[in-house]
């Protein structure tokens, strides 16, 4: 069988497993999670745009573990004992803060921000993996019709991003034509000038374009009082039920109850306003097995994570302090495994049309 | 249909309305073709039909538009698109979604019509339009005469009853248009579907109107076809043949003007045009000797061999995509060139030099010729390149004198009309005195004027003992401009020689007089003038 899986499918696992990421700092267990994201990516990626940007997401991922590293140094709190980079330590005024640039770099403290930048490295590329494996404009297809004014502005900004890049390289290439003697700044308007105005110009016929067929439409009997209430229902709901949830001293029932039924007052309120933006969908992307398998997969290594830290929570830390070799947590791991499954279960995408070349000789 | 009431519209910073006191009437199942120089009002009147103005652009409205018993000024864009089918200049600027089948569907969706209907009415567009093979294929890897018919398509699942094109044609190459065109009166003829179009190549629409509407200066005229052609400023050119002959009614389709030219061609017969080809064998100012150039494993151009002459006018022709623009590119040496050799009458090869000596010796005009541009004013453009090459202050500014007379100088490049851009495009690039000038599609978006002004500027470098190279789609500026055609196809070059030889041989590419005095080699009104001097059998 071959067919796109729901993108919403992609997303949710996407996020599960960016959320098991969050709850770690075990670099056996974020390798494992990158290992995962990696290889569902390329077992299930088509060939469009998207689909190729999951490198950038990578690098994305390399250049915040940099950043964090390079942070460290300069600014960061060097315990441990063992000296890799002996540096000077300048101490800042008191009235800068007291803050005390570089000083002598330490194993333990590197390693503790090196992790702490994985961590969120992976967070990205699940996200990455999300945009790879469903394309943004067939997510949009599912968005909720009450939120058509977000909606629009979404298709536009991911249907001209890609034209964002093509006049850049065509204004780059115009640019040639004129000598290309410009100095730094100049050249820099030179370049940035047609390209804002051409993507500016194709945004607002895109928009014109959509609003002229007919997107948003109303229909004429708004929803009464009933949407509005809902949604400040909602909204209020999640807000303490957040607030219970991570107050430890507020009763527990002001916590998970109340942010699950905020909530579902929020769904409800966003179905009662789509259904005064009629809609029809051509072709119902189907929700079957395999997406409820992928989904499934990415909640099981959420949850077996979640029970670790539970269990414990240590063996999902890096020991800095004495500097240990990592736990490996069984569970967890085998929860993260699990979520690899929809590289093999699900349906291959069919393939997109691989003829980026013939756009470019266009340009 | 559609009711116009005393409309005027006027943008918030403009000195003047841009549509004053409009009244009109157009009838279901019409053809309207909507003539007027750039900057007229054309697109103005156009978007006022579905109420894209004001709600979209601003601006203030008097007067009332009614479409199908909907006013405009109570009903936005989306609330008329069950009735009015919008189609613009650019296909690809107004695709929401990846695939066809997926952009037919897209306005049913939005219009809440049951799954069921949906499928149907795709299947029944997809065969209307002939684009039934299509239907997975990713919008950007189709032709543009296929974007274009997917445009149409797109608006016509929703069953509108009227349908606004605003240049449908202007980016197409002739037989593309063609297949746009004809899906268009189809739709007149079959469906009683009102159409009204804006079109700067009348030649090509004209022959299908019931009505014209002549737009001057915000003012709208309103008559048929004949009635408007005979004093309009816009003519195409078996129009412009008619008034000469002065025939009475006024052709305004081949058929007609074929039926009244009998007597034309006789005398042409009688005295055989002397025209030859005066020029004799020029010395070649740009040779480019197997010039191939390969985007990954796509070969744009496949080893053309092809020499412009120093002082001639050269057109290069060839659908959509078959390598016109990357054998400019190759030809000039900013763009990519895998193999093969371009020379220069010194030998030199453009490719090997600095850009900024290149640009001293081969000129080329884009196609997105604004892309050039990035200064506020028009001034400060002028500047610029006077500063780049040394010229004293003013020397690009009277150039841009001598090709576009009286664009204020404060003026930003973008609110230039297309044709005046060109002309300041082309002020900057001959501001460096190049040997060679190549231009992109130049006639993109110009109307007569404004490509007779183009034809002589051109003539005049072609004077100075230029080779001038220019690609373009539009037959009748070919047969006005070029001296020679060069046809590509697929890469290759097929056909090489004087354009009255080239162009008037293939039904694609001929000229509309070449078709009405045929089997006489005549392209144009100018040349048929000279064969049959003045009183002789008019």
């Amino acid at each position: 069988m071959i067919r796109h899986l729901h993108p919403a499918a992609w997303w949710l696992w996407a996020l599960t497993l960016a959320a098991t990421a969050g709850l770690t700092t075990n670099p056996v267990l974020l390798a494992a999670i990158i290992g995962v994201l990696v290889a569902v990516v390329l077992a299930r990626r088509d060939g469009s745009p998207w689909g190729r940007a999951f490198r950038l997401y990578a690098v994305l991922g390399a250049v915040i573990v940099v950043t964090r590293l390079v942070l460290h140094v300069l600014v960061g709190l060097k315990f441990g004992t063992i000296t890799i980079l002996p540096l000077p330590s300048f101490h800042l005024p008191s009235w800068a803060a007291g803050i005390e640039l570089l000083g002598t770099v330490r194993l333990e403290g590197a390693l503790g921000a090196a992790l702490e930048g994985a961590r969120l490295g992976t967070m990205i590329l699940a996200i990455g993996a999300a945009n790879a494996l469903a394309s943004p404009k067939r997510l949009l297809k599912v968005f909720p019709a009450a939120l058509h004014e977000i909606g629009a502005a979404l298709v536009v900004a991911v249907t001209v991003a890609p034209h964002l890049a093509e006049s850049v390289v065509r204004v780059r290439r115009a640019r040639l034509l004129r000598g290309d003697d410009a100095r730094r700044l100049k050249a820099f308007r030179a370049l940035a000038m047609p390209v804002l105005q051409d993507t500016l110009d194709r945004s607002l016929a895109l928009a014109a374009a959509m609003d002229g067929r007919g997107y948003g439409r109303r229909n004429a009997s708004p929803r009464g009082r009933v949407t509005p209430a809902l949604t400040l229902l909602g909204l209020l709901g999640a807000c303490v039920g957040i607030y219970g949830v991570l107050d430890t001293t507020t009763p527990r029932l002001l916590g998970l109850p109340v942010l699950v039924a905020g909530l579902v007052a929020c769904v409800g309120g966003l179905w009662s306003a789509g259904r005064s933006v009629p809609r029809t969908i051509y072709r119902r992307e189907p929700w079957s097995g395999p997406e409820w398998l992928t989904v499934a997969s990415g909640f099981v290594a959420l949850t077996a994570t979640f029970i670790v830290l539970q269990q414990d929570p240590a063996s999902l830390g890096m020991p800095l302090l004495p500097l240990r070799a990592p736990e490996v947590p069984v569970v967890a791991l085998l929860g993260v495994a699990v979520a690899a499954a929809p590289a093999v279960l699900t349906p291959v995408p069919p393939l997109a049309s691989t003829r980026p070349v013939a756009r470019e000789a266009a340009l | 249909m559609i009711s116009l009431r005393q409309l005027t519209i006027r943008y918030a910073d403009a000195v003047a309305p841009t549509l004053r006191d409009v009244y009109l009437e157009i009838d279901e199942g019409e053809l309207v073709v909507v003539i007027g120089r750039t900057g007229s009002g054309k697109s103005t009147l156009l978007g006022a039909l579905n109420g894209h103005v004001p709600h979209f652009t601003g601006g203030t409205v008097h007067g009332s538009v009614v479409v199908a018993g909907r006013d405009t000024a109570t009903h936005r864009p989306r609330d008329l698109a069950d009735i009015v089918g919008v189609v613009g200049q650019d296909p690809l600027a107004g695709f929401v979604t990846d695939t066809v089948e997926e952009e037919l569907a897209y306005g049913m969706e939005q219009l809440a019509l049951p799954p069921a209907t949906m499928r149907k009415r795709v299947e029944e567009t997809l065969d209307l339009l002939g684009i039934a093979d299509l239907r997975a294929a990713p919008l950007r890897d189709l032709s543009g005469g296929q974007q274009q018919r997917v445009a149409i398509g797109a608006v016509l699942t929703t069953h509108p009853r009227l349908l606004v094109l605003d240049e449908p044609t202007s980016a197409l190459d002739p037989t593309g248009a063609e297949e746009v065109l004809a899906t268009i009166t189809r739709l007149v003829h079959d469906l009683g579907v009102t159409v009204v179009i804006a079109e700067h190549r009348l030649e090509r629409v004209l022959q299908y109107a019931d009505h014209v509407l002549d737009v001057v200066d915000g003012q709208v005229r309103s008559g048929s076809p004949a009635e408007i052609m005979r004093t309009s400023r816009i003519a195409p050119p078996v129009v412009a043949l008619g008034r000469w002959a002065g025939w009475s009614p006024l052709p305004v389709s081949i058929r007609d003007a074929r039926r009244a030219a009998a007597p034309l061609r006789t005398a042409l017969s009688l005295n055989p045009a002397s025209r030859g080809y005066g020029h004799g064998p020029a010395a070649p100012g740009l040779t480019a000797h197997r010039v191939r150039v390969d985007y990954g494993r796509v070969r744009a151009v496949a080893d053309v061999s092809v020499a412009f002459a120093a002082g001639r006018i050269t057109a290069l022709m060839g659908r959509n995509g078959s390598g016109k623009s990357s054998l400019l590119w190759a030809l000039q040496g900013s763009g990519p060139r895998t193999g093969g050799t371009v020379r220069l009458p010194d030998g030199s090869d453009p490719r090997d030099l600095k850009p900024a000596d290149r640009r001293r010796r081969v000129g080329l005009v884009p196609q997105n010729a604004t892309d050039l541009l990035y200064l506020e004013s028009v001034a400060a453009e002028c500047h610029c390149a006077d500063a780049d090459y040394g010229h004293a202050t003013g020397h690009t500014a009277a150039l841009l004198e001598t090709f576009a007379p009286g664009i204020p100088p404060e003026r930003h490049p973008r609110d230039l009309s297309a044709g005046q851009q060109l002309a300041l495009v082309l002020a900057v690039q001959l501001s460096a005195a190049p040997d060679a000038l190549l231009l992109d599609e130049p006639t993109r978006g110009l109307d007569y004027p404004a490509k007779a002004a183009l034809t002589t500027t051109l003539r005049a470098l072609a004077a100075q003992g230029h080779p001038v190279v220019v690609s373009t789609h539009d037959v009748e500026f070919v047969a006005d401009c070029a001296d020679e055609v060069v046809v590509l196809a697929e890469g290759e070059l097929i056909a090489q020689g004087p354009s009255a030889e080239v162009v008037a041989a293939s039904p694609a590419f001929a000229p509309q007089l070449a078709k009405v005095l045929a089997p006489h080699p005549i392209l144009t009104l100018a040349q048929l003038q000279q064969a049959l001097p003045q009183g002789d059998s008019r």
